[in-house]
């Protein structure tokens, strides 16, 4: 049962939660070590966009992802990899990695929780285009409906590693992957699950780039997060996938533990549909409520990496709220935003982000942003610049959207 | 122990605006009528069932962040407002919590749907006031600055039985002690794509809107207390539809004389023979609201809800059990009573 009022989870609210698998795919490529290379040396991978026509857009870059040729071997059939499309296959692709790394079996009862803007939106696209211009051709549309859906892609899951359970997709806009940690954090720690695959993901799709270009939210040049002359964000593309269980159940497995997630907050901004309130309150109650889910003070934090997308709006309002929850350990916390280095990938940015803190606290460094120029002096933390290593146990991740959705998650490393 | 009580529903459907117009059409079992809507490139046009305009335009319709809002969002804060009532003062005081979840499937296709053509014909002149409108949780967004409120609120994707996925998140919040009440809206938007591509698969499903919502609370309730909510059984390579409706429906009691069965069915063969398989043992009373309203996804859900608290509320029945077995997604079902304390 999803509920039952005889059920009391009561005694079970202090499970600690942690990490056994995590898997990520981006412009970078497929992996882990890939990517944390890519993240440690602060590299970027912006190109020319080849997926749609851009000639019409102020912005022509992203970070387009190369897929692999081939997708790892699943349970999937050969029939319905062939009709899988961009964002389904990052998912499968990071999902495999975090499978295997966790070493899980396929399960009756495995909850999946994602977080997505736009799932398969490429098919939606098609949909229509062939609807508009040919609107008597049925040939592909069911399949496109079908693959178009978002409860699809976690569906897809479910049948490439043999499990079933619950299926819950969190569409929070650009905070969604964050929120969909944070609920299957929620879900271990609280007892109402032993173990949950959860992640975030999102493709390049033309809609959701002319629509960033419409609100001339997209950079015509660099994208540089904090930076005092940034001009906008740039788009990326990837998933991420965790396998989040309790320590309980990975020590009797004698799992390795990559991480713990040991806090999650969530607040609702209600100024504007797409700009943050510029006091930052909600992006401050996310931080704080995340502190205090985690039974710590800012002042333990030893790395923030930031939502950061490098709009005006965005890197002044965490500008803000980052001043005001750190106080007077801002001044020597370290803080980066990696969307310098891979964009933003919209709803997969909190769980490829959040893989990127699980990284650093394992390797002990820390993510620089080499793009930076000038940084915008109402920054009162320390903006990393350079490839450094440094002694970190906890980080904190912040994700926030339209709509006002803010979340922000923290993990301690494990040693 | 953790009791979970309905004290609040409200309702936007083709039937009107309100529980009332709801109750009013269920009761009389005849399916409404349909209208129609152009179906570009085609001479004759989809049918589909349209929510009517309001008696009166909502004054909550004149708040800033309604002005531009699509249709999906004053369905949304439409049936928010008639299940919080009088509440909403309290939640606009900070004095309640309320945590929003709202659920969807096809979401706010129209501005979608119409931006994307803007695209096609020139991107570089697509609207900037309509993209934002096409982020899936728009409405959750508009309806938390109406009620200004700043605690957690998220949007469910999934198909029909994501609603009662929302009751069950709202249930945890409420035990967590995150919220001190929650609205589980379901809602749903009429657009030509959305008809055609229903056609695709259940050439005589009728489309159809509007917004169904659900106040949840700890303490009390005035409504129905929420008896259950069973697991979700997704459809998949291993389970088929069949088995997961089985499956869903083992979880539920017998079932009693006086208590209601509320069905996601449409009177289609086809998609309703897993539902009608998995309670072929039901002897009590069944209502199917997308038989008379449309197909809704999940705002119809919610429709299926509100209907069997509302029963209770009015001494219907002792008890109602909601059956969905959804487009594509999942079976699952809840358990609503009489709430006794």
């Amino acid at each position: 049962m999803l509920f039952s009022p005889s059920k009391s989870f009561a005694d079970a609210r202090s499970n600690r939660v942690v990490v056994t698998g995590a898997g990520i795919f981006t412009a970078l490529g497929p992996g882990w070590r890939i990517n944390a290379d890519g993240f440690r040396s602060g590299r970027t991978v912006f190109r020319p966009v080849t997926l749609f026509d851009v000639s019409r857009q102020r912005s022509k870059i992203a970070a387009e992802a190369d897929l692999p040729a081939e997708l790892p071997a699943t349970k999937l059939a050969p029939n319905t990899i062939r009709r899988l499309s961009r964002a389904s296959r990052m998912l499968v692709v990071a999902a495999h990695e975090a499978w295997s790394q966790a070493g899980w079996n396929a399960e009756e009862n495995l909850p999946v929780v994602l977080g997505t803007t736009s799932g398969e939106m490429s098919f939606g696209e098609q949909y229509l285009q062939q609807a508009l211009q040919s609107p008597h051709a049925k040939r592909r549309q069911p399949t496109r409906v079908v693959h178009y859906q978002i409860q699809q892609q976690g569906l897809e899951l479910s049948n490439a590693f043999g499990f079933h359970g619950p299926i819950t997709v969190i569409s929070n806009a650009c905070a969604s992957g964050a929120n969909a940690i944070g609920h299957a954090f929620e879900l271990v720690r609280g007892g109402r699950a032993e173990k949950v695959l959860t992640g975030g993901y999102d493709a390049l799709c033309q809609l959701t780039f002319a629509g960033f270009d419409s609100l001339q939210a997209l950079s015509p040049t660099t994208c540089r997060p904090f930076d005092a002359t940034r001009d906008g964000l740039t788009l990326g593309e990837g998933a991420a996938i965790l396998t989040l269980e309790t320590l309980e159940q990975a020590r009797k497995r004698n799992a390795e533990i990559l991480g713990e997630i040991t806090g999650y907050g969530a607040a609702t901004d209600t100024h504007h549909l797409t700009q943050p309130h510029p006091e930052g309150n909600a992006a401050l109650a996310a931080m704080t409520a995340a502190c205090a889910s985690a039974k710590i003070s800012p002042e333990q934090i030893d790395y923030v990496n930031a939502h950061g997308t490098a709009t005006p709006q965005n890197d002044a309002t965490e500008t803000v709220a980052v001043n005001r929850w750190a106080g007077g350990h801002a001044k020597k916390l370290p803080v980066s935003s990696t969307k310098s280095s891979i964009g933003h990938l919209l709803g997969g940015a909190g769980a490829v982000e959040a893989v990127v803190c699980l990284m650093a606290l394992r390797g002990q460094w820390l993510p620089p942003q080499i793009s930076l120029n000038k940084i915008d002096p109402a920054c009162r933390f320390q903006i990393v610049r350079e490839p450094m290593d440094a002694k970190i146990e906890m980080s904190l991740s912040n994700s926030f959207g339209f709509g006002g959705a803010n979340a922000s998650l923290i993990f301690r490393r494990w040693a | 122990m953790s009791r979970v009580f309905v004290d609040g529903i409200g309702a936007v459907s083709p039937a009107g605006w309100g529980v009332a117009a709801l109750r009013a059409t269920l009761e009389k079992n005849v399916p409404l009528p349909v209208q129609p809507v152009v179906r570009p490139g085609w001479g004759k046009p989809l049918f589909v069932r349209l929510v009517p305009p309001p008696a009166a335009r909502p004054a909550s319709f004149a708040h800033p962040r309604l002005r531009r809002a699509n249709v999906i969002t004053q369905f949304t804060v439409a049936a928010a407002l008639e299940a919080l009532g009088e509440r909403v003062s309290l939640v606009q005081s900070g004095a309640v919590r309320l945590g929003i979840i709202v659920g969807v499937m096809t979401g706010n296709v129209n501005y979608s749907r119409r931006f994307y053509e803007e695209v096609l014909m020139d991107p570089a002149t697509a609207s900037p006031l309509i993209f934002p409108e096409t982020v899936f949780n728009a409405s959750a967004s508009h309806l938390a600055a109406l009620l200004g409120s700043n605690a957690i609120c998220y949007t469910l994707v999934g198909d029909d039985g994501t609603f009662l996925q929302g009751i069950a998140l709202a249930a945890q919040w409420l035990a967590d002690d995150k919220v001190d009440a929650c609205l589980v809206i379901g809602a749903e938007e009429t657009d030509w794509i959305v008809a055609d591509a229903i056609k695709l698969f259940h050439p005589n499903a009728v489309h159809s809107a509007g917004a169904g919502a659900i106040l949840l609370k700890q303490d009390s309730g005035a409504i129905a207390e929420l008896a259950a909510v069973t697991d979700a059984f997704p459809f998949t390579q291993r389970q088929t539809r069949a088995a997961a409706a089985r499956r869903m429906r083992a979880q539920f009691p017998p079932g009693a004389k006086n208590e209601l069965l509320c069905t996601s069915a449409q009177q289609l063969p086809r998609p309703d023979m897993a539902e009608n398989q998995a309670w072929s043992d039901w002897t009590g009373v069944q209502v199917a609201p997308r038989a008379i309203l449309g197909e809704a996804f999940l705002a119809a859900t919610a429709w299926q809800c509100v209907a069997a608290c509302d029963g209770i509320r009015q001494n219907k029945f002792a008890g109602a059990n909601v059956s969905v077995v959804g487009a594509n997604q999942q079976a699952i079902g809840a358990r609503f009573a009489k709430p006794v304390f």
